[in-house]
């Protein structure tokens, strides 16, 4: 693998990494006396699969939390697309091409799998509240254009069994997809996975695996994801973040993280005497 | 047929109508709660806010004319034009508009994630601060309304149900509107949640805060237009109470009558506050009508509460309300 440090490289598998994407300069964040988040800088490049790893309370999500914009830290800079981005609401970075998913699945349970998925078009959708309610005709223009981006990632995902299934009804996994599908639906910048495996089983998890893969593959997607089960990531992986106790303690490729001795008493846990 | 039958019947036909504006009073309910999960106390005092404010601006009235005419020592009450209704009504509109902007700005959006009690005081007091608006803005007088619907018993009703039973029914002609106001208003509400754009945003809010906000929904949006919604359906409601029985402060408690309503259809159902509406409407009229005599009447102020109260010991999520399941 080539140097990373300084933007383009070439995965081991042969991919073309592009320029940076994402930025995270010395983000501090604190909760009341609590440090979340300790003076941590990483960055993310276009076309990369980025994990950032670390036992349970290191910090990772409140760090997902800190990109997708629900949680604004005391300290550092977020710079995005080569600016550096003010304090914003989470859907103002919707807006910006920053797609996401929940650990304990945020999707609506009233709604069925293929209006949710179109929830994930509404930054896409352009026409106004009167366009909306008065004008048939380009409203509905509007619709079937983003229907048939929604129904290629239904078709993606293959969910199309369950398209018209009121989300609330869906097993485990398959709800998993379709928050998956929903934030594919934004074709966003950036796709952010929180715990995208947690809680499957081994095949659910393959399937996962494949679809993120996949995902990055076909549409070029940069993604950031967030895991505690080491190996899932190691396969995944183009460079991985690893945190414990709101520090960075490793950043690099799935074999440098591996054998640095930090991580691996992080994980393993060292005695203290 | 039986007298006694097509008195049953009648009864029945005038319980709907006054079903159908319990239904608009709990609509606006159910709209900000499912939205929000405001419950929202001065639903009833909107209507009244709207009511006035239609007819002050249908009369030419100069808003805070008392205290203007106080503070500058000056004697203004009418800008001594009429607005047409259906303009006033838009203007009417675009005040409630602003008023749910304000309502959004000032207080709602302070209390983000505070606990639903504290929502629901905010809301108590909203509606004291509105009463109060609404009495300094346009005075406390009752106002008679009259935007042109058609009063009175319907004939045609009356004469085809003489010839038919030898009875003829009596059918108030407003009632026969503000249903079909009201089906035309539901109809298009759910038009617009199931078929536009930010119908979708507005559901996928109801279901999830935290996801809508992931997929670029502004929750503030959202709640602004929520409330410009139930300002909107407190407007009609206040309309038709307004012209049944005139624009008075009494109108802000119809409320109270929403909230049996809400217990029968579930506080998150649309379809549950029209049926509720419907079933409270009929049941306080026909249970005066066979029950009443024998109990010396006066059962329509107390009907609609002890079915709300029957209903939250046997099912208290309503007819159709969303089944509260605890896990464990």
């Amino acid at each position: 693998m080539n140097d990373m440090s300084g933007g383009n490289y070439v995965t081991s598998d042969g991919r073309q990494i592009g320029d940076t994407l994402m930025e995270m300069k010395n983000i501090t964040l604190r909760f009341g006396g609590v440090v979340a988040i300790k003076d941590i800088s990483f960055d993310i490049h276009e076309g990369e699969i980025r994990a950032i790893i670390g036992p349970n309370g290191a910090g990772k999500s409140s760090m997902l939390n800190v990109i997708s914009g629900f949680y604004h830290p005391q300290e550092g800079e977020v710079w995005f697309r080569g600016s550096k981005r003010p304090a914003m609401k989470p859907y103002q970075v919707a807006e910006q091409g920053i797609a996401r998913t929940f650990q304990n699945i945020a999707l609506f349970n009233g709604m069925s799998v293929l209006d949710n998925v179109m929830t994930g078009r509404l930054t896409h959708m352009k026409t106004g509240l009167f366009a909306q309610s008065f004008w048939k005709g380009k409203a509905e223009r509007e619709e079937v254009e983003n229907r048939e981006v929604v129904e290629k990632i239904i078709d993606f995902l293959e969910i199309q069994a369950i398209r018209k299934t009121p989300v609330g009804r869906l097993p485990y996994g398959l709800k998993k997809r379709v928050e998956l599908a929903r934030a594919l639906a934004a074709e966003p910048k950036l796709l952010l996975l929180d715990e995208p495996m947690a809680g499957m089983n081994v095949e659910e998890k393959e399937d996962m695996s494949r679809f993120i893969l996949d995902v990055n593959d076909e549409f070029g997607t940069t993604i950031a994801l967030i895991e505690h089960d080491m190996g899932v990531v190691m396969d995944l992986s183009d460079r991985v973040v690893v945190m414990d106790y709101g520090r960075k303690i490793g950043d690099g490729t799935p074999d440098e993280v591996r054998n640095n001795q930090e991580v691996i008493d992080a994980y393993l846990g060292v005695s203290h005497d | 047929m039986p007298d006694q039958l097509l008195f049953a019947m009648e009864v029945t036909l005038n319980g709907l109508m006054a079903g159908v504006l319990y239904a608009l009073v709990a609509l606006g309910f159910v709209l900000i709660f499912k939205a929000s999960g405001i419950f929202n106390y001065a639903q009833g005092v909107m209507a009244l806010f709207a009511a006035l404010t239609l007819v002050g601006i249908m009369d030419g009235q100069v808003p805070f004319a008392h205290l203007i005419n106080a503070v500058f020592g000056t004697d203004i009450h009418h800008f001594g034009w009429h607005v047409p209704a259906l303009l006033a009504i838009f203007l009417t509109m675009v005040v409630m508009v602003a008023l749910a902007w304000a309502v959004q700005r000032f207080i709602f959006r302070h209390l983000v994630n505070q606990e639903p009690i504290l929502l629901f005081m905010a809301t108590i007091g909203l509606a004291f601060v509105m009463e109060g608006v609404g009495d300094i803005m346009w005075g406390a007088d009752i106002k008679k309304l009259d935007v042109g619907l058609p009063q009175g018993i319907n004939e045609w009703i009356d004469i085809t149900t003489f010839e038919a039973f030898g009875y003829g029914f009596f059918i108030d002609n407003l009632d026969i509107s503000a249903t079909i106001v009201a089906i035309i208003l539901v109809a298009a509400l759910i038009a617009f949640s199931q078929y536009t754009k930010q119908g979708r945003a507005l559901r996928a809010v109801a279901d999830d805060h935290q996801a809508a906000l992931s997929v670029g929904i502004s929750l503030n949006f959202i709640w602004i237009l929520v409330w410009s919604i139930a300002g909107f359906v407190a407007l009609v409601a206040g309309i038709m109470w307004g012209a049944k029985s005139g624009v008075q402060f009494s109108l802000s408690l119809i409320a109270l009558k929403a909230l049996p309503v809400l217990m029968l259809g579930g506080f998150t159902s649309i379809p549950g506050a029209i049926i509720g509406g419907l079933i409270i409407g009929v049941g306080e009229k026909l249970f005066e009508f066979l029950i009443g005599p024998m109990v010396g009447g006066a059962t329509e102020n107390w009907f609609a509460y002890v079915l709300a109260l029957l209903f939250l010991v046997f099912r208290p999520q309503g007819l159709f309300g969303e089944k509260i399941i605890e896990r464990v």
